[in-house]
């Protein structure tokens, strides 16, 4: 697309199916302890198949 | 639902709910604004008036951009509804297994900060270390209540958890000793403020622990106005070489030397770059927790000041990435092809179900934040979570358990904000710290901004 450049992501409607194993690592476990988020975590299933 | 914003030089526009990223040209971010709300003509009109001049704009290019936006439509990468609202009710009913502990190894700390949510480390209560023997019941407790996950995460927290390093060395020991057997992978997290740090900590800690969190609030007039000794003198300068030690010697294991701003520094950016400058890579600065008539509290008033900080800070990313020396800033880690299902995205951080607390008396709290406040107990490390009506309460705790969410473009990346802050601003734990939004909707901003740089940049390179 000329105009558009579209990034790489994941497919959250598709995660529905393939999603929730539940392995991935506490949100406020890591470095923060006082603001939460999910968008800095990483799918554990992901990173075992990169 | 879309969220289309400018910054650093980038037009991106987000697609919430199939988590599609798009950078674009001015052209296509007007179309895409326009595309729901005017007819296919209106839109050409507004285009050519606004462009035809300007760029040379034909009614065919803006036929051919329009057809893009459709396709992507299509594809479920703009405009996608929200199929999730009716699933998130599930979760109050959904059964949750126990996957991290955040172990408080230590009531009692080396340094007197003076904004210590913890109350120096004691949490309203008395000074205590907890035993081997809670430790060891406590990571019992963990496995019992883990069903299936097998990756452990625990943290030894305080306080100042080295106060209490041999039942740290001795707890490890015996996770590692029962993890083969039960199936299990425990991964252990120290959090400390460096002031304990020898050659033993460092040995063991780059041999045991997934993950240092280094406390470290920046330059050193501002680290020592608030993280003093208890003889009331500042403790940058013995905590700041041992810090560079540790980094030296962990190699490329996980770490973050993590800070906390205050209104006494909200340049906090100079921080960060001071800490990167001390050759530190993996940075976290978070905003102080505190209550509003604090003297150090953030307010609304500082938010303009904030923004432009946390602007900054993505420019001087980009540019040091540029350079070839880049550092990693906590809250601008995003992982747009391997981050977080909708799940995660929608359930948050876990706390109070997948997440608890255990004090040195183990007794068990939703999170570490929670500790101290009696009407949050849950249970003890003995009998189990017995307070099911407050675990009710923090199973409702997701994306859409706030009104207020519901039309916000971040709640796939902040689930529904942290609880915590929630509670200590507005009492409940389903209320919504304003504030805090205010600030992580800036970050993720900023944090997609760099991994759009960072895609065209790459595009760019390979042309």
């Amino acid at each position: 697309m000329k105009r558009i450049r579209t990034l790489d992501t994941r497919d959250l409607k598709k995660s529905v199916e393939n999603g929730g194993c539940g392995e991935c690592q506490t949100s406020c476990q890591s470095a923060c302890k006082t603001s939460c988020g999910v968008a800095n975590q990483q799918c554990e299933k992901c990173m075992e198949q990169k | 639902m879309i969220h289309q914003y400018k910054l650093g030089g980038y037009n991106i526009v987000l697609d919430v709910f199939s988590g599609a990223v798009h950078a674009v040209d001015e052209v296509a971010y007007d179309a895409i604004a326009l595309y729901e709300t005017h007819t296919k003509d209106e839109i050409k009109a507004e285009l050519l008036a606004k462009y035809g001049e300007r760029e040379n704009l034909s009614a065919g290019e803006i036929d051919e951009v329009l057809a893009d936006i459709e396709q992507l439509k299509a594809d479920g990468k703009l405009f996608t509804e929200d199929v999730y609202a009716d699933r998130a009710f599930d979760f109050k009913n959904r059964s949750t297994v126990v996957k991290a502990l955040c172990l408080h190894v230590a009531h009692t700390c080396n340094l007197n900060c003076s904004y210590c949510f913890a109350a120096q480390g004691k949490y309203h209560g008395e000074r205590a270390l907890m035993s081997f023997e809670t430790g060891k019941r406590a990571l019992d407790f963990l496995v019992e209540h883990s069903g299936t996950r097998k990756n452990l995460e625990v943290d030894f927290f305080g306080g100042e958890p080295l106060m209490n390093f041999e039942v740290v060395k001795q707890l490890v020991a015996y996770a590692r000793s029962i993890e083969r057997q039960a199936g299990k992978n425990f991964r252990f997290t120290l959090t400390t403020n460096g002031v304990l740090l020898n050659d033993e900590v460092t040995e063991f800690a780059n041999r045991e622990c997934h993950n240092v969190v280094l406390s470290l609030d920046g330059r050193k007039e501002v680290h020592d106005r608030l993280r003093k000794t208890v003889n009331g003198q500042g403790s940058y300068d013995l905590i700041v070489p041992k810090f560079q030690d540790f980094v030296q010697k962990r190699g490329n294991r996980g770490y973050y030397v993590r800070g906390t701003y205050t209104k006494y520094n909200l340049d906090f950016t100079n921080d960060i770059f001071h800490m990167a400058d001390l050759g530190f890579t993996e940075l976290s600065m978070e905003p102080v927790v505190s209550a509003p008539d604090d003297p150090y509290a953030l307010s609304e008033a500082d938010l303009p000041t904030l923004y432009k900080q946390y602007e900054l800070l993505a420019e001087e990313m980009l540019r040091r990435r540029r350079a070839g020396k880049p550092f990693t800033f906590y809250h601008y880690m995003i992982d747009l092809s391997g981050g977080p299902c909708i799940y995660k995205r929608i359930s948050g951080c876990g706390s109070g179900t997948e997440y608890l607390a255990v004090t040195p008396w183990g007794d068990l709290y939703p999170c570490h934040q929670f500790v101290g406040d009696e009407k949050y107990r849950l249970g003890d490390i003995w009998s189990g979570v017995t307070n099911t009506e407050v675990q009710q309460e923090f199973k409702l705790c997701n994306a859409y358990a706030r009104k207020e969410c519901r039309d916000c473009w971040a709640k796939l990346y902040c689930s529904g904000g942290c609880a915590a802050n929630a509670y200590h601003a507005t009492g409940a734990v389903t209320g919504v710290y304003e504030l805090g939004c205010k600030l992580f909707k800036k970050r993720m901003e900023c944090a997609i901004m760099l991994k759009v740089a960072e895609a065209l940049d790459k595009a760019e390179s390979n042309m």
